[in-house]
Formats: C-alpha cells, sequence, structure tokens
C-alpha cells in the first residue's frame, strides 16, 4: 500500500516538473490521461446517481436556516487552508482578515454556524488553497485529472492537494493524523462529504441542465474547472477577463 | 487665440465622444434590462412549458448573435470549412443553440436579474453586469453580458459570463473536444449536433 501510494506521488512529482516548465506559454487543455478521465469522469457520474444527488435533494429538504449553518460551519473550517494560503501568496491583508474571521466566528458564531463577522465588517472573502498557491507562484496546471470520487484535478491541484495532507490543512491534522479527545478521523471524512453535498445540493438545477444541454459533458466540466481555477488562480474578479476580444474580432475580418 | 480654438475643438470632441459612448452604455444596459424581464416575466407565468420554450426561443432570435457565437465556438477549426459547410452548420448550430438555451432557461422558475452596471470595452462591445438573485436553494449568481454593438440600434449578446465562467468558451472548448476525439472530422460535430436536435 505504501510502495503504491510512494510510486503514485513519485509519478505525480515527474508529471508536475516536467509538465509545469513545459506549459508556461501553451493555451491548449492539457488531457494527457483523457481515456482514463473519461473512465473514472463516468464512474463519478454513476455515482453522483444513485448517491450525491439524490442526498442532495433530501439535503435541500432540510429548513434554509440548517443549511445556510451547516454552510457557514464548512466555510469557516476551509479558512484553516485559506489563511497559510493567503500568508504564502504574500495576501497578509486577506490572512488578516480570515484569521479575525475564523476567530469571530468560531467564538461568537458558534463553531462557525453563524456570521458576525460579517456583519462587523469582515467579507467573506475567496477561498485558497495550495493548488492556487502554485498557481500564482507560477507553476503550471500540468494535464487534466478526473480522480474518483473527489472529481476534476490537475496535477498541480493533486499535488497541492497532497501538502494538505501532509501538514499543510490544520483540519486535516487535529481529526485525521493526531489522536486527540477532542475529534475522530471520521469527523474529517463527514465534513468533506457534507461539503460536498452542500455544494451538489447549491448546483443541482445548473448541472443538470448542463448535462442536459451538452454534447460531450465530459469536455463541458472539464472547460469550466479549468476557467475557474484559472480565475481564483489570477483573482481575476467576476468579470469578463476570461475572455480577450481578439478571439471575437477574427469574426468580423 | 489659436490656442482657445484648438481648446475649444477639443473640449468639444470630448463632449461628442462621451455622449456617444454613453448612449451606447445606455442602450446595452436598457436592451438587457428589457430582455432579462421578458424572460423572467414568461418564466414565472403559468403557461405550459412548450408555450414558455417558444416565447424563449422568440427572445433568443431577436438578442443574440447566433450566427457569430456559432462561428466562435468553431475557433481554430472554421478556417477548414467550405462555403456548404459553413451554411449547413450555420443552420445546424442554429438549431442546436435555441434549443439548448430555451432548455436551460426553462429550468428557472424564479429568475429575477437586476442589471447593476456596464462598461464599455469599445465601440464594439459592451458588457453588462447584471446578479441572478438568490432564492431559498441556490445563491446570488453573477452574470456578465458580453454585448455586440457594433450597430448601436441593434445590439445583439455574443456570450454569457456567469461567474466568471465564459459560456461561449465553454462551448469551443467542447465542439473541439469532439472534433479533436474523431481525428480532425468536422463532420463529427455535425454528426452530434443533429443527434442532440433530433432528441
Amino acid at each position: 500500500m505504501i510502495k503504491s501510494f510512494k510510486i503514485i506521488i513519485s509519478v505525480l512529482t515527474i508529471q508536475f516538473l516536467v509538465v509545469s516548465t513545459s506549459l508556461g506559454e501553451e493555451k491548449e487543455v492539457k488531457d494527457c490521461f483523457e481515456k482514463i478521465n473519461r473512465a473514472t469522469f463516468a464512474f463519478n457520474m454513476a455515482l453522483d446517481k444513485v448517491l450525491f444527488r439524490p442526498v442532495a435533494l433530501g439535503y435541500r429538504k432540510l429548513p434554509s436556516p440548517i443549511r445556510t449553518g451547516t454552510s457557514n460551519a464548512l466555510n469557516n473550517l476551509s479558512n484553516l487552508v485559506t489563511i497559510p494560503n493567503n500568508i504564502l501568496q504574500g495576501d497578509l491583508k486577506a490572512a488578516g482578515n480570515n484569521t479575525i474571521r475564523l476567530i469571530i466566528n468560531t467564538t461568537i458564531g458558534i463553531v462557525g454556524i453563524f456570521d458576525p463577522a460579517n456583519t462587523l465588517g469582515f467579507e467573506k472573502l475567496e477561498k485558497e488553497d495550495f493548488g492556487q498557491t502554485f498557481g500564482a507562484m507560477g507553476v503550471g496546471e500540468g494535464c487534466y485529472l478526473v480522480l474518483p470520487v473527489i472529481g476534476p484535478s490537475t496535477v498541480r491541484d493533486a499535488f497541492g492537494s497532497l501538502v494538505s495532507m501532509s501538514g499543510g490543512d490544520a483540519w486535516y491534522n487535529l481529526t485525521v493524523k493526531n489522536d486527540t479527545q477532542y475529534f475522530k478521523e471520521s469527523d474529517y471524512y463527514y465534513s468533506k462529504l457534507t461539503e460536498g453535498v452542500d455544494f451538489r445540493a447549491k448546483n443541482l438545477e445548473t448541472f443538470d441542465s448542463l448535462e442536459k444541454t451538452s454534447v460531450d459533458f465530459y469536455a463541458t466540466v472539464r472547460s469550466l474547472y479549468l476557467q475557474d481555477r484559472d480565475r481564483k488562480i489570477n483573482n481575476l474578479k467576476i468579470k469578463t477577463d476570461t475572455l480577450d476580444d481578439s478571439d471575437w474580432d477574427s469574426l468580423d475580418k | 487665440m489659436t490656442n482657445l480654438r484648438i481648446k475649444i475643438i477639443i473640449v468639444t470632441l470630448f463632449f461628442f465622444i462621451n455622449l456617444n459612448s454613453n448612449s451606447i452604455a445606455n442602450v446595452s444596459s436598457d436592451f438587457i434590462n428589457d430582455i432579462t424581464s421578458k424572460a423572467s416575466n414568461i418564466l414565472s407565468s403559468q403557461d405550459t412549458e412548450e408555450f414558455k420554450i417558444q416565447e424563449l426561443i422568440k427572445i433568443g432570435q431577436n438578442s443574440v448573435d447566433i450566427d457569430g457565437i456559432g462561428f466562435y465556438t468553431l475557433g481554430k477549426h472554421r478556417k477548414n470549412l467550405s462555403d456548404d459547410q459553413k451554411n449547413d452548420f450555420k443552420k445546424i448550430f442554429r438549431e442546436y443553440f435555441l434549443k439548448s438555451f430555451s432548455t436551460r432557461l426553462v429550468e428557472y422558475k424564479e429568475a429575477k436579474i437586476v442589471v447593476i452596471s456596464e462598461d464599455v470595452k469599445n465601440e464594439k462591445y459592451t458588457i453588462v453586469k447584471s446578479k441572478l438573485l438568490a432564492t431559498s436553494n441556490r445563491p446570488e449568481v453573477a452574470i456578465d453580458w458580453r454585448v455586440y454593438t457594433k450597430d448601436p440600434s441593434k445590439p445583439l449578446i455574443r456570450d454569457l459570463i456567469i461567474e466568471g465562467l465564459s459560456l461561449a468558451r465553454t462551448q469551443r472548448e467542447e465542439f473541439n473536444s469532439i472534433i479533436v476525439n474523431n481525428d480532425g472530422n468536422i463532420i463529427a460535430l455535425f454528426t452530434s449536433l443533429k443527434e442532440f436536435n433530433n432528441k
């Protein structure tokens, strides 16, 4: 088991280093493992149909304050990964804002169920992770990957997740790595599962209609994931920076 | 005296340039306000789904540059098309787009969009920023509209950017994937679109 884990890490590291240096100017999608990715995607879609979608539909039936509270608590927990990444990206202002939010919401906001920090002027900012930090440092995304259960990723983002699980995520350290009397290993997996269900419940209609109207749903999800990561890494405001006017100008020639 | 004359000319020019850009901006905002309120009325009505789809298709036909988006989504493959293939594609894509557009929209029963501001990028494009208001089931969604204003009397939508994700770009990458996975054969894309249209 440990041996195969080491092999996976080695392959990912090689991919990470090779592709990150060669993809600097490349704009084309690098789907090096497309056949495997498509198979994993089909597996994930089947899993979604029998598990995640029905659970998300059930979750939707919960009263709105319960869903909002759950979403707030999970968001509060994600600050444990966001804050170190704010610091690594040199964004100390955001790190300060998120640290204050974490303290206020964990205490006065009762483990993050409520968001009094927002009322006090500490706004909710975008989440950050190690994949984004690598991206901000100029590391290329590498090949596109579809991970079982987890879904779309890239070599860079998968490497970022490994960093989280190797000490970068305080919540993971508290629950899975350390034996404390307060938390169990399962708390981490429950929180991740709930995060997935919460995300799915918020995107039920969007996801369903995209699936219904796509001629290649795999390619649609891949495009949306890569655009979203690009936007987050470049900290673009929600606007049209995803498209250059020159893309459209060629139509008028 | 000459300096004064030059200053007057410059001020006058600025006045007209500014007036012109303001009028384009207003045209775009009013245009988006108009179509979103029409769509919102259709979606919240008690009419049948078939009727709603027909009404949404009419909006799409009048307000979207379907041919422009179609050719944009072909990207680099556009150059390899013959004139006959271009005409075929226009027909197939138009049908695909209107079906896909109306099917996506009809899912939203409560859709209230508020226009926030606009950004005149140049004489050809204005970006209208708006938000789809939150409901108890989904959060607020930011939607930017790329409006083609080459003819200010007939603005047309060329792209929707939802939470920073461009639908035109997504469509282009989807089409490219189909073509690439069929060894560059563009007919495979035509076949996929026809299959979708006939579903």
